[in-house]
């Protein structure tokens, strides 16, 4: 593997993700536009958000300026070693960071100094795995910082929002995210979830929900319908785009589960907001793109 | 319509919730740092008098000697609560661009001066980013890093949508009621 080449894709793989969002996210936006009331503020968001998609994609410039916590998933085959590996991811980060496809958006958290390039403890995020496969796949989210904030754990029974522990206690939880989120996470919004595991565990399964097509089904039945109910009365609260009033509150609800201690029930929610920016590539050992994961 | 600099008082105070506003002429961007340090006694290197505020951490790159702003959208504003509305009473600023909206000291503070918020469309940052035709200059750059700096835009047609007036209104705390009941319904 040359890892010129290999800093060369990972480069257009940070490009792609900051500027383009997958052809699934804008059709639902797309749909929420349509659905909205002529003349109404909520049907004007989204149409400067749709321009704004266009205008990202045209220019090949972010399409949000926070470029958000860089979040790398690598499933790594024999032929590449994870020091390789991160080096080479952060250098190309050092590199999108120099041309403006990311803002310097890495401050030491006890000196409020920015790095500057992106890097520093912590940043990158990186979630690395090996494969027996021959092809290496990396998956990135770009995730900002107005809808990591309004991320919530809940941990059940919850009095104050009368959530027990079974799914119409979660149904309460997610609900209650929703209502909470309203406004600072920039919808319509996208909400990662998974019911059990450890804290951290759970954050962690709850972003990687986010991976999956927005219009697939949930396998688990009864997920399934608690995405469905969950997407119906969310949508029926007229939050709204950019929590000015509106149709259009989600463009979807994503449920993983794992499984707890008998004295915990973790609920964890991540919440994404609108510049749902995710996209990944399988590479051959040769360096060639075999497939990337999202049409944009 | 079209909001041109000098931001007045009278002008500002002809603004109503629901208004869609093109803005053209200066504004200084200032976000979580900035306000902190004004609030705290920190003197600022800007005349903030009539001013617009911008909440916004843009992507900026230098090309030969000057600026140029690659992405500019608003970030969530509720996190300046705390300075705010002290801040615009000191400084007669006029008006908040921002995204998610504001709370009640804000809200006061605009009745009191003659100020508005000004919602931009948050993640809308190329749409923005091209109506900056010019970054005269920056401020505390070194101080608070690129995201955090206080950076002179010059706007033309700047697209906002007016969410908290002069007039005691707030489009956020109407949406908050109106959810807030349907949540309640729901459960």
């Amino acid at each position: 593997m040359d890892v010129k080449v290999l800093q060369k894709n990972l480069l257009e793989l940070i490009r792609r993700t900051s500027c383009e969002l997958p052809l699934d996210v804008v059709r639902l936006l797309e749909k929420g536009h349509e659905k909205e009331r002529k003349g109404s503020t909520a049907k004007y968001a989204l149409e400067v958000i749709l321009d704004n998609i266009k205008l990202a994609n045209q220019l090949s410039q972010p399409l949000c300026q926070d470029t958000g916590t860089i979040i790398c998933y690598a499933e790594l085959p024999k032929w590449l070693d994870e020091a390789t590996f991160k080096r080479t991811y952060e250098k190309a980060v050092v590199q999108a960071t120099k041309v403006g496809y990311l803002r310097q958006n890495s401050v030491d958290s006890l000196t409020g100094k920015n790095s500057g390039n992106n890097l520093g403890p912590g940043s990158p995020v990186f979630h690395l795995s090996t494969t027996k496969a021959k092809t290496l796949q990396v998956r990135m989210i770009l995730k900002g910082g107005g809808c990591e904030n309004v991320g919530i754990q809940y941990s059940l029974p919850d009095a104050t929002i009368g959530a027990g522990r079974d799914l119409a206690g979660v149904r309460r939880c997610l609900l209650d995210a929703v209502q909470q989120a309203q406004g600072k996470g920039c919808g319509p919004g996208i909400l990662g979830v998974c019911i059990g595991g450890d804290r951290s565990g759970g954050y962690v399964a709850s972003k990687e929900e986010f991976f999956r097509p927005l219009d697939d089904v949930n396998p688990d039945k009864r997920l399934a319908g608690l995405e469905n109910k969950i997407m119906k009365e969310a949508n029926s609260l007229k939050i709204g785009p950019m929590g000015f009033g509106g149709r259009t509150t989600l463009l979807g609800v994503k449920i993983t589960h794992r499984n707890r201690l008998p004295a915990s029930f973790i609920v964890s929610v991540s919440y994404m907001c609108w510049a749902f920016r995710r996209n990944g590539f399988r590479l051959s050992e040769s360096g060639k793109v075999s497939r990337w994961l999202y049409d944009s | 319509m079209l909001l041109e600099a000098p931001f007045t008082e009278e002008k500002m105070r002809r603004l109503h919730v629901g208004d869609k506003v093109e803005i053209t002429g200066l504004l200084y961007t200032g976000r979580d740092a900035v306000h902190k340090y004004l609030y705290e006694g920190g003197k600022s290197p800007v005349d903030l008098t009539d001013s617009i505020i911008y909440h916004c951490g843009p992507v900026v790159v230098k090309q030969g000697k000057k600026w140029v702003v690659k992405a500019a959208g608003p970030t969530t504003s509720i996190r300046e609560e705390p300075y705010q509305g002290e801040l615009m009473k000191r400084y007669r600023i006029r008006g908040v661009i921002g995204k998610g909206g504001m709370g009640p000291r804000t809200l006061a503070a605009c009745s009191e001066v003659g100020g508005v918020y000004l919602h931009a469309i948050g993640g809308a940052a190329q749409v923005l980013a091209q109506r900056v035709i010019e970054v005269p200059a920056v401020h505390l750059l070194e101080k608070f890093g690129s995201p955090e700096a206080i950076w002179e835009f010059k706007v033309e047609r700047f697209p906002v949508v007016v969410t908290m007036d002069s007039h005691g209104n707030s489009l956020h705390q109407q949406v908050l009621d109106t959810s807030e009941t349907a949540l309640r319904k729901l459960l």
